[in-house]
């Protein structure tokens, strides 16, 4: 188990990554362990230059946003030579909101716990022979 | 034609090519040429996660697209070329027919490069090559997405 808590980075197109951001620390005011990075003017090695210095060598967990994007791509080769950094994509609200509260672990272990939570979030609320997540 | 899009991105395959043009284009296949991902299994295995599973992803090095590019012109479905780079898709439309339009899709800042547009920076040799290409009678335009202005040449290179 890692001994300094978990950072969080989330990677996304544009400006979503500071509104995932700021929206977490408006929610909890526990937004110091989660930090936004854009893709935005970046080629493939860029963003993973701008991963780097997010990461800075700490046990992570970087959330991205579409699976078949350049962030998804360019956090997993980012990963592959890091063991100590774990990625999800497909992120949402709900477990940046978990994960700001759950910092501790492995990165894999964070990993599963926020596809757990973010998967559980995705809901119908209202629509007929469906309960509201 | 097949090839509905030639396209130099140096994110290669990303969401403005699977969403962005895919969707508009009803592709059924994409083509990326770069010898650096055709010599990686595990970059080919990730490009792959990214595409939809009723879109077929072929990779090929530079010399293998030279030497494919008539067999996938043929393919009854419609298709994107990519390359990473300038160089790889002047090499493909010099050692090969068929490449009539190359959309520059996004060339983005490194040292040596001045902004063209937002979304593509060229060096002045990058700028020559497409130039050259040009001058071969291949048509040349930025466009990052669809819906976005054709960005001609003379705007890119000057």
């Amino acid at each position: 188990m890692s001994e300094q808590p978990l950072v969080g980075v989330v990677l996304a197109h544009e400006a979503i990554a500071n509104a995932f951001v700021a929206a977490v620390n408006a929610i909890t005011g526990e937004a110091e362990g989660l930090l936004p990075v854009s893709n935005a003017g970046c080629d493939r090695a860029a963003i993973e230059d701008r991963l780097a210095r997010a990461v800075a060598g700490r046990p992570a967990v970087i959330f991205t946003d579409l699976p078949g994007g350049s962030c998804a791509f360019g956090a997993a080769a980012y990963a592959r030579s890091h063991p100590e950094v774990a990625v999800v994509t497909g992120v949402n609200l709900a477990m940046l909101l978990d994960f700001a509260f759950h910092r501790t672990g492995t990165p894999a272990e964070a990993r599963e716990r926020a596809l757990a939570t973010g998967r559980g979030a995705i809901a119908a609320p209202g629509a007929p022979g469906r309960a509201a997540g | 034609m097949s090839i509905a899009l030639f396209r130099i991105d140096d994110r290669l395959i990303h969401g403005q090519v699977v969403v962005g043009w895919g969707q508009s284009l009803g592709i059924g296949f994409i083509v990326l040429v770069d010898d650096e991902v055709r010599a990686s299994d595990w970059e080919q295995e990730l490009y792959r996660m990214g595409v939809p599973a009723d879109v077929t992803v072929i990779f090929a090095s530079v010399d293998e697209g030279i030497a494919q590019l008539a067999a996938w012109q043929a393919d009854p479905r419609r298709g994107i070329v990519l390359t990473g780079d300038i160089a790889a898709m002047a090499r493909l439309a010099e050692g090969s027919h068929g490449v009539d339009a190359v959309n520059v899709g996004g060339i983005h800042f490194r040292d040596g490069r001045r902004e063209r547009v937002r979304y593509v920076y060229l060096s002045d040799e990058e700028a020559a090559a497409l130039a050259r290409l040009g001058e071969r009678g291949v048509e040349v335009a930025a466009q990052d997405v669809p819906t976005g202005r054709k960005v001609p040449l003379a705007e890119l290179v000057r």
